[in-house]
């Protein structure tokens, strides 16, 4: 990922970018971009106030919580923090984007709730919380939302398997999904 | 335990009327039942006959209230019910008919496509996320194929992009069809559940003959689309938009002015525009609280800003409102299709680099589609190397340089976003849908909780417009 | 009181075949369906039920809601893992007789889905008397499947019994 010196943020982002290193400065871990996004990795004591701040002060104004997801890093880096939770952020005022980024481990897998911040976040984090196994501390009604409650494991983290049967065609077994051999393919230019 | 008998009632059923009113200490008047002595209080009144005209309601309720009766009930509607729109479950809690409670359970259509995409190659994955919102395919696939695209820094060609918005107000229309026709239906107005499906089978139609198939048309390809127009096409698609204003002036007729249609729907599940903010709500809900947000005009993609349209809004933010906004929505389509038409450029619709673009050379043979004779000669018999790169490019696939981007479009329902990291190689690492009709589905609770009465919860989730496929994906 | 085996169980003889074959035409010509619509499939249900395929023709337009007044079960869609008992509560909800379509490959087999999420073909759960593939089927093709089972109730051919495949430990 490129470092905060070689990209340029749009300019709706630039008193963002710079209040956030004003107020909050042990708070930010990396800002980053990629193909015009910004990307700012935050701490996880300081996303509440952080969240906050974003969503009130009227340089920012990041009304609107788009989407809350989870990722897996286990295979993309090596950092023992493998589960990161994404914030997608929308400003109606300044028609902007920002992308904030918690990542937390599989031991420890604690992030403070925005629910007091942005309502819609209930039903993101459960689905994270569904999937991912990422607890968040605060949440009015953390209960898995998408499998049936009693369901063991967390789906979308890369090491649970997809699951599936093998199928058979013609006396041949054709093997699920996940143990066929894909790897591969063209680079682009 | 023995049975108990429903109290039999020896009088003649004209004089029921006031007489079998119940007062409060009176439950004994009626004849005993069997065992009456073993019945409790709450029992017994559960079997009391009450009927009565008209002046005694107010008294009734005036009751009701003074003794504070348990008249709380839960009740479960779904996951199998005519009426909500899929496989959803709502535990509503209910005083009488008063909505105290709401709670949707959702789940019930989990498919794990986010995850399934991880094992597919990028163009397989357009496959997987065509079924998730299965009433707007074409826009699941456009987003995909824009995330996709952005990560590859490439772009579409401009014939592409104009097909595309093509496509998907076509697909604008035949949604909104749908969400009309069951709204319809579910109100009571049967026959625009007919009126509906007759026009969304033209427009299916139209898209049979450009994708192939009615619904899940996996079409748009990342760099472009899988075919171009057939000939007839445009023809065909300029008579069905003469015809639909009429047909869209036909419905609102029906139902705009209908006094019946009115009385359900005005003043039923508003939400005020903060609350609708703060709940991530998006989309025509979000514009019949008076916000123009459209993300065709704030962030416009596949050349939207060429196109001459309107934002419809409302400020009633009811049920009324939306109807109001999409019924508008659906004639700005048709405004943009023509536009389209009359602007489409020529060219390609596939971008001509050989390391992404699909390798097939389509053409109509005597055994219908498929690849075109000079093609197969060209693969077979002349150059190894295309052949190998004609094989590598369908099972392997492109690779996708590494990062992580996240593209909105305006679906029917709101914002539809993808959020997609790529680690570099021919999979998807994560494919994350932000469906609108998931988010949407969360301002449910608050919009019917305390305020609503039972027969209103059909009309306030059918505003909602939840596509249960992109609630569970 | 129940109806199916009743006649089943009855000695034969030209009268009681007579009425037999009155009661299975009678039972063909005005097939209730149970509204099971779960996905996409459920959509082309609809447009089957609609004007221009029109599924009253056959006496089936009315899709009861309550399974109690069904014969008829269209699992159309993907079954998942959550769905699947309550698939099986509306199923053994239905009175006797009933049949099942299982629409789409999605039912049939759990189609492109081979994942932890879905359920690998309804018939593991319910006993399935006609499989109609497709993703989705078009309506004409709903059609052709509902005219077979027509003609398999009209026979009176007998129903489809569940049978549990031992997997051999593979699943």
């Amino acid at each position: 990922m490129t470092s905060a010196t070689a990209f340029q943020p749009p300019d709706a982002l630039q008193p963002v970018l710079t209040g956030l290193r004003e107020h909050f400065p042990d708070a930010v871990v990396e800002v980053s971009g990629h193909r015009g996004e910004v990307t700012v990795e935050l701490d996880r004591a300081h996303l509440v106030e952080v969240a906050t701040w974003l969503r009130d002060d009227p340089a920012a104004r990041f009304r609107l919580l788009a989407d809350l997801s989870g990722t897996d890093y286990l295979k993309l880096d090596d950092r023992p923090e493998r589960l990161c939770v994404d914030y997608h952020l929308y400003s109606f005022d300044h028609n902007a984007r920002l992308r904030l980024k918690v990542r937390v481990s599989v031991e420890d897998p604690h992030v403070p709730t925005v629910t007091g911040v942005w309502a819609t976040a209930n039903w993101h984090e459960r689905e994270v919380y569904d999937f991912f196994g990422v607890r968040f501390d605060g949440h009015p009604n953390l209960i898995r939302i998408l499998m049936p409650e009693d369901w063991k494991g967390y789906p979308q983290r890369k090491d649970y398997p997809l699951g599936g049967v093998d199928v058979e065609y013609k006396g041949a077994h054709v093997p699920p999904p996940d143990t066929r051999r894909y790897r591969g393919g063209w680079t682009s230019t | 335990m023995s049975e108990l008998e429903t109290p039999r009632l020896d009088r003649p059923t004209d004089e029921l009327v006031d007489e079998a009113v119940v007062r409060p200490g009176e439950a004994h008047d009626l004849p005993p039942a069997t065992a009456a002595e073993q019945v409790s209080l709450n029992e017994r009144r559960a079997k009391q006959v009450i009927a009565m005209g008209g002046g005694d309601w107010a008294e009734v309720t005036a009751r009701a209230d003074a003794e504070d009766q348990d008249d709380v009930m839960v009740i479960n509607m779904g996951p199998q019910h005519p009426s909500t729109h899929g496989v959803l479950r709502l535990v509503v809690t209910l005083r009488g008919e008063e909505v105290t409670s709401l709670q949707p359970v959702v789940g019930y259509l989990h498919t794990g496509i986010e995850k399934s995409t991880e094992f597919r190659t990028w163009v397989q994955g357009v496959t997987f996320v065509t079924r998730m919102d299965y009433l707007a395919p074409i826009f699941n696939e456009t987003a995909y194929c824009l995330a996709v695209e952005k990560l590859l820094g490439i772009e579409a060609p401009p014939r592409a992009q104009a097909l595309r918005v093509l496509m998907m107000e076509l697909n604008r229309i035949s949604s909104h069809l749908v969400w009309l026709a069951t709204t319809g239906l579910e109100l009571g107005a049967l026959s625009m559940m007919l009126y509906g499906f007759r026009e969304r089978e033209e427009i299916l139609d139209i898209l049979e003959d450009v994708t192939g198939l009615r619904m899940n048309h996996a079409w748009v390809r990342p760099a472009g689309l899988s075919q171009d127009l057939p000939d007839g096409t445009e023809d065909k698609v300029r008579a069905f938009v003469r015809d639909m204003d009429g047909k869209v002036d036909e419905y609102e007729t029906l139902l705009t002015n209908n006094p019946i249609w009115v009385e359900r729907t005005r003043g039923i599940g508003e939400l005020g525009l903060d609350q609708l903010i703060d709940l991530g709500v998006t989309g025509p809900m979000l514009r019949a609280a008076g916000l123009d947000h459209d993300l065709r005009k704030a962030e416009p993609y596949c050349g939207y800003e060429q196109y001459d349209f309107d934002v419809p809004t409302a400020t009633g933010a009811d049920v009324y409102a939306r109807y109001r906004v999409r019924v508008a929505e659906m004639r700005e389509s048709l405004k943009i299709v023509e536009q389209v038409l009359d602007s489409l450029p020529g060219g390609p619709v596939m971008l001509e680099d050989p390391k992404i673009a699909w390798p097939a050379r389509l053409a109509l043979g005597p055994d219908g589609l498929g690849n075109s004779p000079a093609h197969v000669r060209h693969i077979m018999g002349e150059s190894m190397e295309a052949l190998i790169h004609h094989f590598k490019m369908v099972t392997e696939g492109f690779k996708v340089p590494q990062g992580e981007v996240y593209v909105p479009v305006e679906s029917p329902r709101g914002e539809l976003g993808y959020h997609v990291v790529s680690d570099g190689g021919n999979l998807p690492y994560r494919v994350h849908v932000r469906d609108p009709s998931f988010v949407n589905l969360q301002s449910a609770a608050p919009m019917m909780e305390g305020r609503l009465l039972v027969a209103d919860i059909i009309a306030a989730l059918s505003s909602i417009d939840p596509v249960l496929g992109g609630v569970d994906r | 009181m129940q109806s199916g085996s009743g006649l089943e169980k009855m000695p034969g003889g030209i009268l009681v075949t007579t009425i037999e074959k009155l009661a299975n035409w009678a039972r063909k010509g005005s097939l209730w369906p149970a509204t099971f619509g779960l996905a996409c499939c459920a959509i082309e249900m609809m447009a089957a039920g609609a004007g221009r395929y029109d599924l009253a023709r056959f006496g089936m337009e009315v899709f009861r809601a309550s399974p109690r007044q069904a014969d008829l079960m269209i699992v159309s869609g993907r079954v998942s893992q959550k769905m699947a008992p309550v698939l099986r509560t509306i199923y053994d909800q239905m009175p006797e007789p009933k049949w099942v379509i299982s629409m789409g490959v999605c039912a049939t087999s759990g189609g492109m889905f081979n994942n932890y999420a879905i359920v690998q073909g309804v018939d593991q759960i319910v006993p399935v008397d006609m499989y109609v593939p497709g993703c989705p089927p078009r309506p004409e093709m709903l059609i052709d499947g509902i005219l077979k089972l027509h003609e398999k109730v009209r026979s009176g051919e007998p129903r489809s019994k569940l049978v549990l495949q031992d997997t051999g430990g593979r699943r």
